[in-house]
């Protein structure tokens, strides 16, 4: 073992230059599977944050007529007993209403929310653009595009008609953006007792909205059939985001195939690439190995020579490839920024990721060496002392 | 495993090699016969010349004393160990044992230095050096009169200081016997002369068996044995002492 290092490690100290050219290739090679890798999962983050980081994850909704819950708070608390990985429960009841505005009229969802617990889902207190959320049952705070569509800012007052045509004056505390323009333009987000007094629907809700800590977004169909138990009554049933955005996730699932193909080839033309260089060095060394062997030294020892530069190569080029990829990576969040500063594509760098691409440089390497080091032990000493 | 180098001689005037009824043919559908029914013996602490004409087999008999080559038929006894039935690492470790070559092109690794191609086929047993070895490689080199060049890369050493090296490394393991091909072959005649008193100072003191292939008359005539190899059969064998 200790003589086969040596000899590998002397190979390689004196032909230098092929050494790091091989080094740098495989260097390339592990680098661009980071930037690709660390592009992707940046991509799919950002995309899977943006659908689902300000929305219900889980929801239990009501299959009947009404479309009512009844014992939210005791369904709320065993959901929160039930699951520890939930983040938010938060119960909402969502009625339908109109603003009617001189000639023209704008429908609107009325959200009730306890804002308390809505905070850890929605994250309002970030997403208000002026004044603050609404505490009072007269209180509402309304989107962006149904401010510009009203004219209205924080301060006015808003009067909203229900279907069974009651009317109620609200005072507008706060203005939000969530990022999406029909949310933007229909949420009229009050406080949950506020919608409850105006529709008579004391004690109800039509929804338990919940989210799970963001490690585990692509675990919500679990995270919601372990839920299931909870439910005794047969006309509630448990939705998840997974569920309801199946062209979504075969979208993300196809990004990443693409992304694991692109991978998988930069992988393999850095083994077929370590592969030839040192198939030929064999020939180069052919005379070593030759007397090498005369000398006594045994097969399996011979190939280990060639193993271990495969080896060093791939620490060499796994090291050097790790530093390339996060200055691409870095590079790239630099210089590819939107006017604001903000890189275009905020890159994911998983540690795990790294450490995976290192050992996938080495093991490859290694690999990479077999046929070399096949050649090697098969060599025979008498073609070499023979042929000078 | 004791890092030790232990070694079993034959007793002085014992045979070392012993070659029985030699056969060597090349090839399959056009077979060329290289070698013819050599039946040879060596005695331990002899120093032995086979000379002969290019082509007429004494290197293909030499590769097979050596174990580098397989005789078509035929046995080879090293040491009192029948070699035909071995296999490919027990004879890797029986050169390493028991025989040292040396080569008409030196044969030397260049990526090492020259101590360090003296100690290579101990470390290819061992794996590391101990000390005691190491002082046997620069007492070696000391002997082969490589004191001042033995840091030096083998490629910044002239023919005949690589030839020397090659000496020293042939000796490291203390074999019973030294396989020698040409060793003078391309060194002028004072490094010739050199070359030559070294290998003998080494057979008279630690009475290893020289076998030396050469075309060289004036090393031939200094041999205790001559043999002659023409067309593959043995056409003299003339022992001085």
């Amino acid at each position: 073992m200790r003589i086969a290092f040596k000899i590998a490690s002397r190979f390689l100290l004196s032909n230098k230059g092929q050494t790091i050219l091989i080094a740098l290739g495989i260097a390339i090679g592990i680098s661009v599977q980071i930037f690709i890798g660390s592009l992707i999962s940046g991509l799919q983050k950002s995309l899977i944050d943006t659908t689902i980081g300000n929305a219900s994850q889980i929801t239990i909704v009501s299959d009947a007529d009404d479309r009512l819950i009844n014992n939210y708070e005791a369904l709320a608390r065993s959901a929160k007993r039930q699951d520890l990985r939930l983040t938010a429960v938060s119960p909402v009841l969502d009625q339908p209403g109109l603003i009617i505005n001189d000639e023209r009229s704008e429908s609107i969802l009325l959200r009730g929310f306890d804002f308390n617990r809505a905070e850890a889902i929605y994250e309002f207190s970030q997403r208000i653009l002026v004044g603050k959320l609404p505490v009072r049952d007269n209180q509402a705070m309304i989107g962006i595009d149904l401010a510009q569509e009203l004219g209205a800012s924080a301060g006015d007052t808003i009067e909203v008609t229900v279907l069974n045509g009651q009317k109620r004056t609200y005072l507008v505390t706060g203005i939000f953006d969530l990022k999406v323009q029909t949310v933007n333009k229909t949420w009229f987000l009050t406080t949950l007792s506020s919608v409850q007094d105006l529709f008579a629907k004391d004690g109800q809700v039509t929804s338990i909205e919940m989210q799970i800590d963001p490690a585990i977004a692509f675990e919500s169909d679990l995270v919601a059939a372990d839920l299931l138990p909870i439910i005794t009554d047969p006309e509630l049933k448990i939705t998840n985001w997974k569920a309801q955005n199946e062209s979504l996730l075969s979208g993300l699932n196809g990004q990443s195939v693409s992304s694991y193909m692109i991978q998988f080839f930069v992988v393999v033309s850095v083994v077929l690439g370590i592969a030839s260089v040192l198939a030929i060095s064999v020939l180069q060394k052919s005379k070593q190995i030759g007397i090498l062997k005369a000398m006594g030294i045994r097969s399996r020892q011979s190939s280990l020579i060639f193993l271990f530069q495969g080896l060093i190569l791939g620490l060499l080029g796994g090291i050097l490839g790790l530093g390339i990829g996060l200055g691409l990576a870095y590079s790239f969040t630099q210089f590819a920024v939107r006017p604001d500063g903000t890189p275009v594509v905020a890159l994911y760098i998983d540690q795990n990721f790294l450490i995976l691409s290192f050992f996938l440089a080495v093991v490859s390497s290694t690999l990479a060496a077999l046929v070399p080091a096949r050649k090697s032990a098969k060599l025979d000493p008498i073609e070499v002392i023979r042929n000078g | 495993m004791a890092k030790q180098i232990i070694k079993t001689p034959a007793a002085i005037g014992e045979p070392v090699i012993i070659l029985d009824k030699i056969n060597k043919i090349y090839g399959g559908s056009v077979t060329t016969q290289v070698l013819y029914d050599i039946d040879l013996a060596f005695k331990s602490g002899t120093f032995n010349g086979i000379i002969g004409q290019s082509g007429s087999g004494k290197s293909t008999l030499m590769n097979i004393m050596g174990t580098l080559d397989r005789p078509t038929t035929g046995t080879i006894t090293i040491n009192g160990r029948r070699t035909e039935n071995m296999t490919a690492n027990q004879l890797a470790d029986l050169r390493n044992e028991t025989i040292g070559f040396i080569f008409q092109f030196h044969y030397l690794l260049p990526e090492f230095t020259a101590i360090e191609n003296v100690l290579m086929p101990y470390l290819i047993k061992y794996g590391a050096a101990s000390r005691e070895i190491k002082a046997r490689a620069a007492e070696l080199i000391d002997l082969v009169g490589l004191t001042k060049v033995k840091n030096n890369l083998a490629t910044k050493m002239s023919g005949g200081q690589q030839q020397r090296t090659a000496i020293a490394r042939a000796l490291i393991m203390n074999p019973a016997i030294i396989l020698a091909d040409e060793p003078t072959g391309n060194l002028d005649s004072d490094t010739t002369e050199t070359v030559y008193q070294i290998m003998r100072d080494i057979n008279e003191r630690f009475k290893t068996t020289f076998i030396i292939i050469t075309h060289d008359r004036h090393i031939a005539e200094k041999t205790d044995r001559i043999i002659e190899i023409k067309d593959g059969r043995i056409s003299l064998d003339l022992a001085r002492r």
